[in-house]
């Protein structure tokens, strides 16, 4: 079998923080805290889970944009952590990342033709060709060559995340990061980049990460999904599996507290009691315990270890 | 019999900047009952804020202005009173949760500080009972360390934390109209849930009335009695909520529900509206949603339509609708 494109092990991310009066106590904000996981080519990998659980940071670990505290990153099976500044802009040219926010993402001062520019000029095209891709890959997205010369304020939200995702295919990517793509548009500009990302795919056989909160917009795009809490996986899985046979508590609870646009479903809701944690003093044994509507003594105790339970499903839970 | 609780009719809030009047809302009727839920859904900038402030009368930092309508709160006339005595219902008798939440927390008081003066001003508690209100409210919005967080600036907190201090004060006096700006937008949906449970009970135990602004259709589905759809500064579709989602009449409403992802439904692609909202500068003439709409004909081009009741107390302003004579009309 060939090697998944890209091959996360056992990473993670300690962000120092100073506590106690003089700042002189340090400790670590566990961001990302032992992962791993695997994106094979062409495929959708989802990555969900509450706010500050660590996705971005996941994210930007993989795009060498943040550096290791531990643990392995191998693309194409070949390691590309811990490698020399110039052997990362190389590998780069396969990564790319769309940012949630389409309005902070894109230099306010610069043209749109600029900023599709950016990346072909350090990755040496030539001018000649440097123009026509920019009009081509504006072509992609839905907009025209006519948009070139106008700058960010003067579109939309939809059309300023379209921009987003030129500048991001502009160096034919293998891997993108989309962090939070859509989370910032209306359900109408949603759908219609939504498409377009899976339009994308199909046409340039690309492979994403897709981050995001919301449920049903990562269950519509992705293949597999991993729901990430407090800096950890705690069950991975293929799409249909984990939608319909999501066996870690916390996952249960996600699914049943996502609202449904059917006026006539009524639900009962796993609703979660107890307080959040902060990640830079995690509870012990299982982290989610805390929360956890179905927690025992060993939860508290034993820190739960992420287990293979089906064809690509695996859980950390004690109780599973 | 249904009591009104509020009575927006025929308002009209317009900006004057340097290139123009930008008509935010054009017009808009919304009536909320005692007890009910309506929800407000439509794109972005389409003058969903500008109501919810033009009813709070909390336009004048703002180049805005209402030109036009009224607004009845129990019967009174928000629009005739006077600043102290719409202060005295502000917080009182309408709280609003604003949809960025620094808008109504003041940087340079901590979070226990500003809850207890809305609480001693409205309920007249005094100070130990109500910092045990405020205490208790950021428990019930659950917030983590509600104890330490009073004693907490604004800027300390993330901005889930943030909305959760604002929504907790603006339930601290059970207020009997509820007017929530995207209350859960920057919430976990597990978090999301709790509050809405907490919305429903204000409602369902003191027949609280809740005027609910949302781009989330989920939320609409779950929590409101009767939907209001705006577009560009007008109402183009009410009904009540299960005739919304199962009949609705606007191709605008048709194509907003057929945008959303469902949970469990596997489709290749999603339904999108083409094209972009007008802006002020280049509204139409006739419909505003006419550039989108695929069902287009010449008269949308030409004017307007009203909004017209297709049946019953479903409303609709769409020529799709209206009858043949006066679109030959016109
Ligand atoms: N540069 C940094 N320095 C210190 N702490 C950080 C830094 N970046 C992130 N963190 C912390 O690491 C944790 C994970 O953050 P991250 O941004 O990865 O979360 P997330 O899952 O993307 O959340 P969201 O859904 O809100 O975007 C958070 O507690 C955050 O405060
Ligand atoms: N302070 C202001 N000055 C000038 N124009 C304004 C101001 N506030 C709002 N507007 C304009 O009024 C219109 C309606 O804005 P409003 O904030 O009500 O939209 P909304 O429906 O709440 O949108 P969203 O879903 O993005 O919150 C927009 O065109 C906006 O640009
Ligand atoms: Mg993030
Ligand atoms: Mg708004």
């Amino acid at each position: 079998m060939a090697a998944p494109l890209v091959e996360v092990k056992n990473i993670k991310k300690y962000f120092p923080v100073k506590k106690g009066v003089l700042g002189r106590k340090r400790s670590f904000i566990k961001a990302v805290d032992d992962v791993s996981f695997t994106i094979n080519k062409g495929e959708t990998l989802g990555l969900v889970g509450e706010s500050g659980c660590g996705k971005s940071t996941t994210g930007r670990l993989i795009m060498s944009l943040l550096e290791l505290t531990e643990g392995q990153i191998y693309f194409e099976g070949n390691q590309i952590s811990n490698l020399t500044n110039n052997q990362i802009r190389n590998t780069r040219e396969n990564f790319q990342m769309i940012f949630q926010d389409p309005y902070a993402s894109l230099n306010p001062r610069m043209k749109i033709r600029d900023i599709i520019n950016e990346p072909l000029i350090i990755h040496g095209y030539n001018k000649g060709d440097r123009m026509n891709r920019i009009t081509e890959l504006l072509e992609i997205v839905g907009l025209s060559a006519y948009h070139a010369d106008r700058y960010p304020h003067q579109f939309s939200g939809g059309q300023r995340q379209r921009i987003g995702i030129a500048r991001a295919l502009a160096i034919n990517p293998k891997l993108i990061i989309a962090d939070e793509p859509v989370s910032a548009l209306d359900v109408s500009i949603q759908s219609q980049i939504l498409n377009l990302l899976k339009d994308l795919q199909k046409s340039f056989n690309l492979t994403y990460l897709f981050i995001a909160h919301d449920l049903s917009v990562v269950e519509h795009i992705s293949d597999r999904v991993g729901v990430m809490y407090l800096g950890k996986i705690v069950e991975i899985a293929d799409k249909e599996t984990l939608y319909k046979n999501g066996q870690h508590p916390y996952t249960k609870a996600l699914l049943s507290a996502v609202p449904i646009p059917d006026p006539k479903l009524k639900r009962e809701r796993i609703i979660l009691n107890g307080d959040i944690p902060s990640p830079a003093n995690p509870p012990s044994g299982c982290t989610f315990h805390t929360r956890c509507p179905l927690a025992t003594e060993i939860c508290k105790q034993e820190v739960p270890k992420l287990r293979q339970i089906g064809e690509g499903h695996s859980v950390s839970c004690h109780l599973v | 019999m249904t009591e009104k609780m509020l009575e927006i009719t025929n308002l009209k809030t317009y900006f004057h900047g340097d290139d123009g009047v930008v008509k935010a809302v054009d017009g808009v009727t919304i009536t909320v009952n005692k007890g009910e839920t309506v929800g407000v859904v439509g794109e972005s900038g389409c003058g969903k804020s500008v109501t919810s402030l033009s009813v709070m009368r909390l336009l004048h930092d703002t180049p805005g202005e209402i030109v036009d309508g009224s607004i009845t709160f129990e019967g009174k006339s928000l629009l005739d009173l006077s600043e102290k005595e719409m202060r005295m219902i502000r917080g009182n008798e309408i709280a609003m949760i604003f949809q960025e939440p620094m808008t109504s927390l003041n940087p340079v008081y901590k979070i226990g500080k500003q809850l207890e003066e809305v609480i001693k001003l409205h309920l007249h508690y005094d100070k130990k009972e109500a910092r045990n209100h405020a205490v208790n409210m950021l428990k019930l919005v659950g917030l983590p360390r509600a104890e330490d967080v009073v004693n907490e600036y604004p800027h300390q907190l993330s901005g889930g934390m943030r909305q959760r201090v604002m929504i907790a004060m603006a339930m601290a006096c059970n207020p009997k109209l509820l007017i929530a700006d995207e209350p859960t937008t920057a919430l976990d949906v597990t978090i999301q849930a709790q509050i809405l449970d907490l919305m429903r009970k204000l409602r369902d135990e003191s027949e609280r009335s809740i005027m609910l602004i949302t781009h989330d259709l989920g939320v609409v589905a779950e929590m409101c009695d009767r939907v209001v759809v705006m577009y560009a500064g007008e109402v183009v579709e009410e009904a009540d909520v299960l005739s919304i989602f199962e009949n609705p009449k606007h191709p605008y409403t048709k194509g907003l529900l057929g945008s959303v992802p469902k949970l469990g439904q596997d489709l290749e692609k999603l339904d999108s509206i083409p094209g972009n909202v007008p802006t002020p500068a280049n509204m139409p003439k006739g419909c505003k949603f006419a550039p989108r709409c695929e069902f287009a004909m010449d008269v949308c081009w030409k004017k307007d339509p009203s909004l017209l009741a297709t049946n019953g107390n479903h409303t609709c302003r769409c020529w799709l609708y209206q009858d043949q004579e006066k679109i030959l009309e016109v």
